[in-house]
């Protein structure tokens, strides 16, 4: 890599189902202000921008025709990245990849979705092939049945792994005031008691719809260095997209997933992950798929993640902690969610994740953005100093 | 290709959307629906009106809360005849039709929006259309709070 690349601020929205009080581009000038104020630079100074979202959520391509004017844009280089599912994550990889190629000194990447606007069904629906699976598709909540149901006839896991998920999840969600749902729950009894939606997948087990944006600001080694924030460096990132669908005979494949961590863990000498990378924030839509997931990614054996979720070793201040920001399933405004995930991780290697800061010593953190098909983008960052 | 039947899969999307206005837009359309009002926007570090009116300023992203009352009228800046007929479910009204950017008085930025009705040219006569011509709004009587509760600009005579 020619430049290191630096993450030098970060900011997001608040989350809700709703945000009647602003349009989609005043929703991005919400994130765009908070990761400006956060790496204290005028807004002229960024060179280069990043934007995205899913297309035709909200009825709209091509929204970087309305997000320029409202992310300081006006006149600068700017690229949208529309990636389904993996746009946050990949809106990061382009920033750094802007930085990186030495063309750019500071690079915004802002990613949101305003799900309410638009019947997110549409979207998804011109997804499928059209010729033979279109007339089938519906969304997101068959498959991720699917992965319950091979997790637990896999693995022997109880019926009750993804409601301990789902628990951890919800206390994380608490301590983190940006957060969608911050619901009480107090016992796995309890998220037990939420309706199933496609056995054994119930709804506390799914993700909501959400409305939100963030935005991150990337700099060059040598810019991150005057800066105020402490910078959190960006070593490695990857896009892996293998399997053209779904259906492909019995079991659902996380090739994708096993293989851009493998590449980046390879690729930067991590050899134990749960002890070399101290936080990871994963782009899991569902319960089930966080411990598949942590699975796929190696962190641990196949059939090892709902024990180790028992023990409460993914708590934010337990030994390996997940998604100490609540996640995916308590948070996900589409374009905005891989995003999300970077920047958490980024204010968890700064220290400045406030009450869901992990207790671990933050060393190396691990993102990640999942889409359609399995597509996986992922990143390694460090904190400084290490 | 040995057969000359190419089959072909036929289907149709449905897309609705609703786009909200945000809070200041809300407000800009409430005036203009209840009082027959257009009102730009200022941005006190750039000393620019905006009409449309945002809440952002695109230049400084500062935030944009001073109202500023603008009359109806106006100046041509340019303007297109509009021939071709896409059908009805994507323009405002058969061609052909004008459409026009109006910078109205007082205000630093342009509103593009109809001119005259549309058969004919309507109140326009085309030779009189020229960049610099004076125009003012004509309200629609039953307002809905769209920018069509402006029908569309015609000349000051």
């Amino acid at each position: 890599m020619a430049i290191r690349p630096a993450i030098v601020g970060v900011g997001q929205t608040y989350h809700r189902s709703k945000r009647p009080d602003v349009n989609i581009g005043e929703l991005c000038t919400e994130a765009v202000r908070a990761a400006l104020e956060d790496a204290k630079l005028p807004p002229e100074k960024i060179g280069a921008f990043v934007v995205g979202n899913m297309e035709l959520f909200e009825g709209r391509y091509m929204q970087d025709m309305w997000q320029t004017d409202f992310v300081g844009a006006v006149g600068k280089p700017l690229i949208r990245v529309t990636t389904g599912g993996t746009t946050g994550g990949t809106l990061a990889s382009v920033a750094f990849e802007h930085v990186a190629s030495g063309m750019f000194d500071l690079v915004m990447a802002v990613g949101f979705e305003k799900q309410s606007e638009g019947d997110t069904r549409a979207g998804l629906k011109t997804v499928a092939d059209p010729l033979w699976n279109r007339w089938q598709t519906t969304g997101a909540i068959g498959y991720f049945a699917r992965v319950a149901t091979f997790y637990i006839k896999e693995t022997g896991a109880p019926e009750d792994a993804g409601s301990r998920v789902r628990l951890r999840l919800a206390r994380h969600a608490a301590r983190n005031p940006h957060a969608h749902l911050r619901m009480d729950l107090e016992s796995v009894d309890q998220v037990m008691k939420f309706p199933y939606l496609i056995p054994p997948l119930r709804q506390s087990d799914m993700c909501p719809a959400s409305e939100g944006a963030c935005a991150i600001i990337v700099a060059s080694e040598e810019t991150a260095r005057k800066l105020p924030r402490k910078p959190v460096w960006v070593d490695d990132w990857t896009s892996v997209h293998k399997e053209m669908v779904y259906v492909r005979g019995g079991r659902h494949s996380t090739a994708d997933l096993e293989m851009a961590a493998d590449r980046l863990f390879r690729r930067n000498g991590i050899r134990e992950p749960m002890k070399d990378i101290s936080v990871a924030e994963i782009y899991a839509p569902a319960t089930w798929a966080e411990l598949e997931w942590l699975e796929a990614y190696g962190f641990c054996e196949k059939g090892d993640a709902w024990k180790l979720e028992e023990k409460g070793q993914f708590h934010f201040d337990g030994p390996f902690p997940v998604n100490p920001s609540g996640g995916v399933v308590c948070t996900n405004p589409i374009g905005a969610t891989g995003l999300i995930r970077v920047a958490e991780c980024a204010l968890q290697l700064r220290g400045d994740a406030g009450e869901h800061q992990i207790t671990r010593k933050p060393t190396r953190g691990f993102s990640t953005a999942w889409g359609g098909s399995g597509w996986t983008v992922a990143h390694l960052l460090s904190a400084d100093g290490l | 290709m040995a057969s000359g039947e190419a089959f072909v899969v036929e289907g149709k999307l449905r897309v609705p959307y609703d786009n909200w206005y945000g809070t200041l837009a809300s407000a800009f359309f409430r005036e203009l629906r209840d009082h027959g009002k257009i009102r730009g926007i200022r941005c006190p570090a750039c000393e620019k009106v905006y009409m449309p009116p945002r809440s952002v300023c695109p230049r400084c992203l500062g935030t944009l809360s001073v109202w500023v009352d603008l009359p109806p009228t106006g100046t041509l800046q340019t303007f297109t005849v509009v021939h071709y007929d896409y059908g009805q479910y994507y323009q405002p009204m058969k061609p052909p039709y004008l459409l026009g950017i109006i910078r109205l008085d007082g205000a630093d930025t342009g509103l593009c929006h109809l001119l005259g009705e549309c058969h004919l040219l309507g109140e326009v006569e085309q030779q009189e259309l020229a960049p610099g011509l004076r125009v003012e709004a004509r309200f629609r009587e039953d307002r809905k709070g769209n920018i069509l509760d402006i029908v569309y600009f015609r000349p000051i005579r």
